[in-house]
């Protein structure tokens, strides 16, 4: 225990006094701990302790078979689950050098985006709590909501969605998903719009956040900064835009950029974001009336569990569940490093694989994690009451945060 | 500026650095390169500042453990050239009775946890890192966890066990 920053207050001519902000703190939104130094309001200096809630993810994941694995990527980044699932899923589909179809690739977009509004809901909400005004976050929670049914009537849960299977999805999208999300395109554009005119120009919440924690695009790119902080900073890196996965290169969308990375350019990257979402999610409705709507999954027999049904009444399926759930399939002897973009940043996975039914090692490359670290040394100075927004607009996910 | 072509960055490192860089491969397009723990920090300068390839971004840093290997521990770092949009992986293995490499954090700032990480999973030593100390596991743990022979469950437990599945 040596090791945990310790301030003693026992100096009676010290100035200072010590703040245990965290573990379970209501705010710092999830597990972690900032030991500060405060000087009255100021920040002195600040230690920052992490790994409450570690689960050992990369040491389960070496025990899994590859399907399995899909549940532990769940449990990374909470607020957007999805876009974890499906990383995963085009992970191990590039290893084994999989062709997806451009149905199941709309899809899946439709879903990422989906679960990128979720995240930026949150927030943005959440910071608008943070700067004192509660509303914004009520009405933006609806749509949240709303987002839940959808994952719903698509996979059957709502935060930990476990959603698709490695090839496509487990089902089709039903009627009433495609009805939800028209529905969610006509509404949630009304709410976003109420809730940037209720913030972008609001004069208490703009000298809340304006110039609070401005981090420079070097500095923002040594400390490997990725998503909309470091978009924020004036740095257009883009995982959708740069190295297109799912066939984002076939749909029309703008990157935003902020120019000084501080609370309040995040703030907009990330309202700006959900717009982009919203023309992506458009798109591929129009593009997925010209394939066909039978398709919602790649023809993979050894990959792709087959339905139950045919499970119990046809041989062939009944031999691929099994050689599948007994993890009897041959796999390349190969490494592979994939990346899709996370609600938080540059989501990467590094698998490498023996050949076996398990990963021989498993490394996530976690966006908070490498985000928060910063968190410590910008603080310092600042004042508390800053501090807490600014890490509010770090979009810190403790799940994401320890694995 | 479009991706460096791998032979055309290859070629650009050998130049520099001729035999003390070696060719891993190019699993899925990603070129792949070894070196000793001597030239890493050569190399990974090299990389970041060359006008040409400027890797500025530092993605990951992490460790693989091969226990059959006389070289057990392969430290990993994954770089990415934002301008070329181009990326490379470099390995450094380590005997297991001498763990220690240079620290990148003079390099990145980044690094800092994610050594801290591998150093807290495989006891990788690294010199010169300002504040190495375990950051995801309890302080007074004594194992590192991510080495293959630090078992995931009971030992003892033997429902799990590969013959019961005719393995």
């Amino acid at each position: 225990m040596q090791n945990h920053p310790v301030y003693t207050d026992n100096d009676p001519q010290s100035e200072l006094s010590t703040l245990n902000l965290g573990p379970t703190h209501p705010a710092t939104h999830g597990v972690f701990q900032n030991v500060l130094q405060l000087d009255g309001e100021r920040i002195v200096s600040g230690v920052s302790t992490i790994g409450y809630i570690h689960r050992a993810f990369e040491k389960i994941a070496e025990h899994r078979p590859f399907y399995q694995i899909t549940p532990l990527t769940d449990r990374l980044n909470y607020c957007s689950s999805p876009i974890n699932n499906m990383g995963w899923h085009m992970t191990v589909e590039k290893m084994l050098g999989i062709t997806i179809p451009k149905r199941v690739d709309y899809l899946r977009v439709i879903i990422m985006e989906l679960a990128r509004i979720s995240d930026h809901i949150i927030c943005n909400g959440v910071l608008g709590v943070d700067t004192g005004a509660f509303t914004g976050f009520l009405y933006m929670m609806e749509h949240r909501e709303a987002i839940y049914e959808i994952y719903e009537e698509i996979c059957g849960s709502r935060l930990t969605t476990n959603i698709g299977r490695i090839g496509g999805f487990e089902r089709n999208f039903n009627t009433i998903a495609f009805a939800k999300l028209r529905a969610f395109l006509k509404n949630f554009p009304v709410t976003l719009k109420e809730f940037e005119s209720l913030f972008n120009r609001n004069r208490i919440f703009v000298d809340r956040t304006k110039d609070v924690a401005a981090v420079t695009a070097e500095t923002a790119l040594s400390y490997s900064w990725t998503g909309p902080l470091l978009r924020a900073a004036g740095v257009d890196y883009d995982v959708r835009a740069m190295n297109p996965y799912s066939s984002y290169e076939d749909f029309d969308f703008e990157v935003p950029v902020g120019t000084n990375g501080d609370v309040y350019s995040r703030f907009l990257v990330r309202n700006e974001e959900m717009w982009q979402s919203l023309r992506i999610i458009e798109q591929a409705l129009v593009k997925l009336e010209k394939e066909p709507t039978d398709i919602f999954h790649a023809d993979v027999p050894e990959f792709y569990l087959p339905p139950k049904e045919e499970v119990y009444n046809n041989m062939e399926a009944l031999i691929y569940h099994f050689k599948i759930v007994m993890g009897e399939i041959p796999t390349p002897n190969t490494e592979v490093y994939h990346s899709v973009e996370g609600a938080n940043g540059e989501l990467g996975f590094y698998l490498v694989n023996d050949g076996g039914r398990s990963p021989y090692r498993l490394h996530f490359r976690r966006p908070s994690f490498i985000n928060y670290q910063m968190y410590a040394s910008m603080s310092r100075g600042m004042l508390l009451s800053d501090a807490i927004i600014n890490m509010s607009s770090l979009n810190v996910i403790a799940g994401e945060l320890d694995a | 500026m479009a991706q460096i072509p791998n032979e055309e960055l290859l070629k650009r490192i050998g130049e520099k650095f001729d035999q003390q860089v070696t060719v891993v491969g190019e699993p899925y397009g990603l070129l792949t390169v070894e070196t000793s723990r001597e030239q890493i920090i050569d190399l990974l300068t090299f990389l970041k500042t060359d006008d040409a390839l400027r890797f500025i971004f530092l993605t990951d840093i992490t460790a693989i453990h091969y226990p059959e290997q006389e070289k057990q521990i392969g430290i990993i770092y994954h770089l990415h050239s934002l301008t070329t949009n181009t990326r490379i992986r470099v390995k450094v293995f380590l005997t297991d009775d001498d763990v220690h490499i240079p620290s990148a954090t003079v390099l990145w700032e980044g690094a800092n946890w994610m050594e801290r990480e591998t150093y807290d999973f495989f006891g990788v030593i690294f010199d010169g890192h300002p504040d190495l100390r375990r950051i995801l596991n309890v302080d007074d743990m004594t194992a590192f966890p991510m080495r293959k022979e630090f078992p995931l469950e009971d030992p003892n437990r033997v429902d799990k066990k590969d013959y019961f599945f005719g393995r």
